[in-house]
């Protein structure tokens, strides 16, 4: 991403304004202290000897799988729906767009449990949605694969729409009228200019859909249940071993952790540029 | 094949204090300056006619297309109007190169992939930018970026075409070389074009026409030496005042049109402009003993009011406008027709090549 010129030393930052005050240096350690003083106790009290063959674990491999396929599904179904209504939070003017934005947000602040249970009670096969597909074709969504897919998109989908909308306000509006002048339709524009130009903003969307579906709980549990290779993601293994076996829940937690630092440290070498330092 | 169409255009429009309410007339081939203060509304009056803000009344017509036409309810998007258009930042699409930005018009006129990139080679070649083609637009220099986007915008073979400010973000030097491009490309432009300027210079030397800009009205019209030799209002001398001369240059001397000589701090070859403000030319009542490498003999045309000084315009070997102070012309004692000696110092000429 371009840096603005002289962005660093706007910021109010260097010696020449006086030394930093008391009054916020100790919040400011405490709130470093919140954030990470659970992660070192997670990893200090990680039994470490028996590490690699509880991930050899046919049931931790399949938990794992799974984690990894819904969430890349569900980050793909939040890119192709979610892009679009970036752009046309964006780019479009008409009335109630702040009332959708709103809307789209709402899933952002409810507590994932509470969206499981409004997937659950609309999708299943006596709901509003679910009742005539199920009539029809038999189906139900509710304990499927499918579930997990579209409860972790219900969580991560406000993720990606707001880090692609700020994105796309930030990076060419005024390119749009270039290429109109140029003769391209707006389809063309969208294609051709205004996502190559988001897409950093895109990708690092992606990512952070990507990690709140990999980690989702709540609507997962509610939503698809919790059964073996099915529906039992990496999130809710490791809360039903924690049930029976403190440590693998430990060893679980580890790697859900390791997974999220390694996506963090890949955006901030790709993505974020000078954003992050 | 017709030949391309004149712009018809009567634009009204809102811009935040006031109202844009003028006529625009431009033939094919002919370059109209829009020149005014900034804040006139002059990119308004482009924006409308491209299409990218709407007109609250009036008509935009190019020949027998209406392209806007309010009282109908006529609108033809910007992407329809075969309008190329050039903006004050260049504008090019940075993650393209300049290559691909010049073809990206011929490609939405329906042009292949590889006939629209053979168009832009074509374009580049003819432009001279061969050699900046695979480059980024953050590869390039300010000028060579303002270069590429006037070619993106020639390769489209608008209808019309649009300049918005092209120089006003560059530096003195950049904006010179970009002038004397687009002088030299702009003549062979078939289309009507229209500048937006707020400097005198650019429409003195890009323009066959120049329309001054006050508040969104057109305040003066006319060709631009016309409208430097006799401004209808103080606001437009104080735009137009610029003495522009053209001659042969050969090293630091310059000969005149008229056979005079003007000596230049700067060495150029070839046909030049030499430009200086009215307020860098001193008068004297006899020949001066001054280290100002020019002094000519001229006669007093006409003396009028302009801020707080006073115009002088010379005629004679060099046709001059002196800005001088009424103390100084009290002191001189000049009327019409009296005879004055008029003196330039060699460092306030700018020299470019013509």
């Amino acid at each position: 991403m371009p840096r603005r010129p002289g962005g660093a030393r706007r910021d109010g930052a260097g010696p020449a304004l006086g030394r930093v005050p008391a009054g916020l240096l100790i919040p400011a350690a405490l709130g470093v202290a919140v954030l990470v003083v659970p992660l070192v106790g997670l990893v200090v009290e990680t039994p470490w000897s028996s590490l690699w063959s509880r991930l050899q674990d046919s049931a931790v491999v399949s938990a794992l799988r799974l984690s990894l396929i819904t969430a890349t599904l569900a980050m793909t179904v939040c890119l192709l729906v979610g892009v679009p209504l970036a752009w046309v939070l964006a780019r479009v003017q008409f009335r109630g767009r702040r009332l959708l934005r709103a809307l789209v947000t709402v899933p952002l602040v409810l507590p994932p449990v509470v969206g499981g249970i409004a997937l659950l009670v609309t999708y299943n096969r006596t709901g509003p949605l679910g009742g005539p597909v199920y009539d029809v074709v038999g189906f139900q969504l509710p304990f499927s694969t499918a579930a997990v897919v579209l409860a972790q998109t219900f969580v991560a989908l406000p993720f990606l729409v707001l880090s692609v909308e700020g994105a796309l306000r930030s990076t060419g509006g005024p390119f749009d009228e270039v290429a109109a002048t140029l003769g391209a339709s707006r389809w063309s524009t969208f294609r051709r200019v205004t996502l190559p130009l988001a897409g950093p903003g895109i990708a690092s969307g992606a990512v952070l859909a990507w990690a709140r579906a990999l980690g989702e709980f709540g609507a997962t549990i509610t939503f698809a249940g919790n059964r073996p290779d099915v529906t039992r993601t990496m999130p809710l293994e490791i809360y039903t071993t924690y049930n029976t076996d403190r440590e693998g829940a430990l060893i679980l937690s580890l790697l859900l952790l390791v997974a999220s630092v390694a996506v963090l440290a890949g955006m901030r070498e790709r993505w974020m540029g000078g954003a992050i330092r | 094949m017709t030949g391309p169409p004149d712009l018809d255009a009567h634009v009204v429009a809102a811009r935040g204090s006031f109202e844009i309410d003028m006529h625009l007339r431009a033939d094919p081939g002919q370059v109209v300056a829009l020149l005014g203060p900034n804040g006139a509304g002059k990119s308004t009056v482009l924006r409308c006619l491209a299409g990218l803000t709407p007109l609250t009344a009036g008509h935009v017509r190019l020949g027998d297309t209406r392209l806007e036409e309010s009282a109908r309810d006529i609108r033809v998007e910007a992407a329809a109007r075969r309008v190329g258009m050039v903006f004050q930042e260049g504008m090019l699409f940075p993650h393209l190169s300049a290559r691909d930005n010049i073809a990206f018009g011929p490609r939405h006129l329906g042009m292949s992939r590889t006939g629209s990139r053979r168009r832009a080679d074509e374009w580049l070649d003819r432009t001279g930018l061969v050699e900046y083609a695979d480059r980024r637009p953050h590869q390039l220099s300010g000028g060579q970026r303002q270069r590429v986007a006037i070619t993106r915008a020639l390769a489209t073979d608008p209808l019309l075409l649009l300049l918005d400010e092209p120089l006003s973000s560059l530096d003195a030097s950049a904006a010179v070389s970009v002038r004397t491009f687009l002088r030299r490309h702009l003549a062979v432009v078939p289309a009507a074009t229209v500048l937006v300027t707020h400097q005198a210079i650019d429409a003195l030397v890009l323009a066959d026409h120049v329309v001054v800009v006050e508040d969104g009205r057109a305040v003066q019209s006319g060709t631009p030496a016309a409208v430097a030799r006799e401004p209808r209002s103080d606001h437009v001398a104080s735009l137009m005042g610029l003495n522009l001369l053209r001659g042969e240059a050969d090293d630091h001397g310059i000969r005149l049109v008229d056979g005079a000589l003007l000596i230049a701090a700067t060495s150029e070859r070839g046909q030049v402009f030499a430009s200086f403000a009215p307020n860098t030319v001193s008068l004297h009542g006899a020949q001066p003993h001054t280290s100002a490498r020019n002094v000519w003999q001229l006669e007093v045309d006409g003396i009028a009011p302009h801020g707080d000084a006073l115009r002088v315009h010379l005629a004679g070997a060099v046709p001059l406008l002196a800005d001088i102070t009424p103390g100084a012309l009290a002191a001189l004692g000049l009327a019409e027709g009296d005879p004055v000696w008029a003196s330039v110092k060699a460092t306030e000429i700018a020299v470019y090549p013509a």
